[in-house]
């Protein structure tokens, strides 16, 4: 790896991370930094700590051991989890205003727009409670068209969404790190994008026997 | 600030709104406490006057408890709360705002009604003023203290329970002060030290509990 002064910056680093969930380990020695432009996939079996290792570096879950470093104070990232956290009762747009309105403003014209990106046109006014399980994923992604972070932490994104749904949401990805975002996701289906950084938890795991100098693996 | 409090405060009214069942459930809760106890006393306008200081106080307490359980629950079980926790502010103004929308919808229709169930159970005119304002000065206490509680149950199964045992002890001297103001008031009497303890005790919980309550939220 050859360092240049025009290196993008590092919006997000672990250092030596672990995790314990019931008396178990699930991973430890977790170090790798998430520079802008990059796209992360990580990669486990059920109840690797996928969920956990997005939460860690959210600030949703407590950090015991190692450390999760954010340089930059004023990065902004997006969370989107299993659970949406979008109201049944209210409509989608009333959803993304309230979203929206955690971190900024935004206009009724450019909440709708970020809902015809997602393709949601007509939509806007109809309570989540009637929308279908990946019309509600969409429009808590409808977010990240919404609100302009620059890390976005996405919890199996794909999940209910239609194929050609995927494949627009990947073209977002895209288009998200060549603006010089980033994005860690997780997810069971195979991102099919160029620059795909792979984070696998199971070289992580202590049980596993290739978790000894597993670190320079993951950090190409 | 200001505006990240007042896009929940918009958001969890318009929740009120859409589903007003929630409103009145504990409202009518209030009501028909009120309404059965003269039933089960006795009807006597005398005993009433003298318990009715007690009653209103008893029934406002459980009618807050009733709805507290909530407070936090159904924002942690959608995800939302994660979404409000991760917003660049303090969770304490997270906690405030909530707490403001629940005694909004709890405490302030209970103060409104406090003179028509006055009333009811014959309860002094002349004491009617110091229910009111021991009730509003009380009842943001009573739900204050009970978003600690909602906090540290949200997430436990069956809380509701847990929530009562946390909470009820912290109830116990705002009830006293609260009903012993409304009845020294009903025999004639001064109220101004209850109130002063009232008071205290509400900006005590106002600086306390909404610190308290958004380190809860976070474990």
């Amino acid at each position: 790896m050859s360092f240049t002064p025009s290196t993008p910056p590092h919006l997000l680093c672990t250092s030596d991370l672990a995790c314990e969930r019931d008396l178990r380990i699930l991973y430890s020695g977790l170090n790798f930094s998430v520079k802008a432009g990059e796209l992360w996939h990580i990669k486990g079996l059920n109840g690797a700590g996928k969920t956990t290792l997005l939460r860690q570096l959210a600030g949703l879950h407590a950090v015991d051991t190692g450390k999760v470093l954010v340089p930059n104070k004023a990065t902004r990232v997006i969370y989107i989890g299993h659970k949406l956290g979008l109201k049944e009762q209210l409509t989608a747009d009333e959803n993304l205003t309230w979203l929206a309105g955690l971190d900024g403003v935004s206009t009724q014209e450019q909440r709708y727009a970020a809902l015809e990106q997602v393709g949601l046109r007509g939509y806007e006014e109809n309570t989540v409670a009637q929308l279908s399980a990946g019309q509600k994923r969409r429009v808590a992604l409808a977010r990240l068209h919404l609100c302009k972070a620059d890390l976005w932490l996405l919890d199996e994104p794909f999940t209910s969404i239609d194929q050609q749904g995927i494949v627009d949401e990947q073209g977002w990805l895209n288009q998200h790190t060549d603006s010089g975002g980033a994005v860690l996701m997780t997810s069971h289906q195979t991102i099919n994008l160029s620059q795909v950084k792979i984070l696998d938890l199971s070289k992580y795991a202590p049980i596993s026997p290739i978790n000894r100098g597993s670190e320079a693996r993951a950090l190409t | 600030m200001i505006k990240f409090m007042l896009t929940i405060v918009r958001r969890d009214l318009l929740l009120v709104a859409r589903q007003p069942a929630e409103i009145l459930n504990p409202l009518v809760f209030f009501v028909l406490v009120i309404a059965l106890f003269p039933l089960g006393i006795s009807p006597e306008a005398a005993l009433l006057s003298q318990t009715a200081a007690g009653i209103i106080w008893v029934a406002a307490m459980l009618a807050t408890l009733l709805s507290l359980e909530l407070l936090f629950k159904l924002d942690h079980d959608d995800g939302s709360l994660e979404q409000l926790l991760l917003a660049p502010y303090p969770s304490w103004s997270l906690v405030l705002a909530k707490v403001f929308v629940h005694w909004l919808v709890s405490g302030l229709p209970l103060i409104l009604m406090s003179p028509l169930i006055a009333t009811m159970l014959f309860l002094p005119s002349q004491a009617v003023p110091t229910l009111m304002l021991s009730l509003l000065v009380g009842t943001p206490t009573l739900s204050l203290l009970g978003a600690i509680g909602a906090a540290l149950v949200t997430g436990v199964r069956g809380g509701g329970m847990l929530l009562t045992l946390l909470i009820l002890p912290l109830y116990v001297p705002v009830i006293i002060f609260g009903a012993s103001s409304v009845a020294a008031a009903a025999q004639g009497m001064a109220v101004g030290g209850y109130m002063a303890l009232l008071a205290a005790m509400f900006v005590f919980a106002l600086m306390i509990t909404p610190w308290a309550a958004g380190s809860a939220l976070k474990l």
